[in-house]
């Protein structure tokens, strides 16, 4: 058995009387960025909400660090993950420092002194240590993107859950939050997951992906972006992966 | 068939929402009761700008309401009376209404306006921005994080607004007696011959369970806000209705058990 941070076998996603997405087997390697794709609504974000906890999977199994997610597991697997969503979610009635000292309130003995260097540290990390007592609502929507990667990556978790952080940025910016999340990779050796439908985000930061397609309910491709792209049998992935002309070439 | 299946479907969003509310009530009376043995769990800075909100914030309007109740039921009662020449019992009659029934009822009502709505509203924002669902993959229970600090400044905040606006009640029903020809100090010696230590306490004890009742049904509402677009104002306006509803239904049983323990 491999290395392997998250692990999907034969799983059905969707809710209680509506599947999703049936049979998805695939598994994510420690160290990895590892993107979700497809068009929207093709539940994509769905099979991330059965990752990180939040609904439970209609069938099959599915392990994040070598545990399924249970009522006796979960203390122990909320400590191990961390999740950016795609609104950022942060606390409105907090400043941008308190949102990451949350987590090293709640969970770490540090005193408030070292909670706070920390959670500084952090923010300087995200190229945001200025904004540190500036409310949610007084910075971007990027910043505040940054600042939720910063509060995931508090309690140093084995894997880091993105949901769409392009979603709503200029290039510009939707580049800049690649590179942070390479730069936290090369640095932290953290695996990331990241649900995504952005093919210049993909090929940028991506080892590898699987695709998802809403109409054959089911997962349709795994692998290299780039091998995807040039190699897939699948005459749709082929086709989403070089829509808009040469992407990643 | 179209009868049978509505009905069905009516049937089973009521067990729905009833196991919804079973869970919430056990999870959150859960909360409350770990306070005690972890106190550092319970979030203060979130319960002092609830009570700030609630209590600090509502002074004005409550005893504005006060003042108002106490002078409208002065004008009203004092027409009737005065035909036996008996004005100088509407204070009797003020000081029993407002510190039995009507200071924290009104009080509660205000305390459900303003601050269950509020409660809810911001818990159904919070949902819709996927702030509670970072709290669950955090590892931090959404009720836990968030229900006690809101119902225990509810019930705290009660009691003390419900005091203001008796007080102000009071002195806006002595303002009229005044001008009726009453005098303050005989107005003064009627409150304090009528009034006792039991029915202020009794009446300030109601006021704990409307807030609690408050507190409760406004961060039920905004727990159970649905991710549409008039989301977080059904919330809060069901945590309104719901308030006062459950305030009245409460109030009504509590004068029943007076009444059966004949106090």
């Amino acid at each position: 058995m491999g290395d392997y941070i998250v692990e999907l076998e034969n799983v059905d996603a969707g809710y209680p009387g509506a599947t999703i997405l049936r049979d998805v087997s695939f598994s994510v390697s420690r160290g990895e960025v590892f993107a979700l794709l497809g068009g929207s609504g093709c539940g994509k974000s769905t099979i991330m909400k059965h990752m990180i906890g939040l609904n439970p999977v209609l069938a099959g199994t599915l392990r994040v660090a070598g545990l399924e997610w249970g009522p006796r597991t979960r203390a122990e697997l909320c400590r191990k993950i961390g999740v950016m969503y795609q609104s950022g979610a942060l606390f409105g009635a907090m400043t941008c420092l308190e949102n990451v000292m949350l987590p090293l309130e709640e969970f770490t003995s540090l005193k408030a002194a070292a909670r706070r260097e920390k959670a500084m540290a952090l923010l300087a990390d995200v190229e945001l240590a200025d904004a540190a007592d500036k409310m949610p609502q007084e910075i971007s929507g990027g910043m505040k993107k940054r600042v939720a990667i910063a509060r995931a990556m508090a309690l140093e978790p084995e894997v880091v859950f993105l949901d769409e952080p392009s979603a709503g940025l200029d290039p510009i910016t939707s580049s800049a939050l690649d590179d942070l999340i390479l730069k936290l990779r090369r640095e932290r050796r953290t695996t990331f997951v990241v649900v995504t439908h952005e093919l210049a985000s993909i090929f940028k930061i991506a080892d590898r992906c699987a695709m998802f397609d809403k109409a054959r309910g089911g997962m349709i491709a795994l692998g290299a972006p780039a091998e995807l792209r040039d190699r897939s049998p699948d005459a749709f992935v082929r086709r989403f992966f070089n829509r808009g002309g040469s992407n990643g070439k | 068939m179209g009868l049978v299946y509505s009905t069905g479907r009516r049937a089973a969003s009521f067990a729905a929402s009833f196991r919804d509310t079973c869970a919430f009530l056990g999870e959150a009376f859960g909360a409350m009761a770990g306070v005690a043995p972890r106190p550092r769990s319970f979030r203060f800075r979130d319960f002092a700008l609830a009570f700030q909100r609630a209590a600090y914030e509502g002074l004005a309007i409550t005893s504005g309401i006060g003042l108002l109740l106490g002078i409208i039921l002065a004008f009203e009662s004092a027409a009737a009376l005065r035909t036996f020449g008996a004005e100088v019992y509407v204070s009797d009659l003020l000081t029993i209404s407002l510190f039995r029934e009507l200071g924290p009822l009104v009080t509660a009502i205000v305390l459900a306006g303003r601050s269950g709505s509020a409660f809810a509203a911001e818990i159904g924002v919070m949902k819709v921005d996927e702030e509670l669902d970072a709290l669950t993959t955090m590892g931090l229970p959404p009720v836990r994080f968030l229900v006690p600090p809101r119902v225990f400044a509810a019930v705290l905040a009660m009691p003390i607004l419900t005091v203001c606006a008796e007080l102000a009640g009071l002195a806006g029903g002595a303002g009229v007696l005044q001008i009726m020809g009453v005098p303050v100090p005989v107005f003064w010696a009627h409150v304090k011959g009528t009034s006792d230590l039991f029915m202020v306490g009794f009446g300030l004890f109601k006021s704990c369970i409307f807030g609690f009742l408050v507190g409760m049904i406004g961060c039920g509402a905004g727990l159970s806000t649905k991710q549409a677009a008039d989301g977080v104002g059904v919330a809060a306006t069901s945590a309104v209705v719901a308030g006062i509803v459950a305030i009245a239904v409460a109030d009504g049983l509590l004068a029943v058990v007076c009444h059966v323990w004949g106090v």
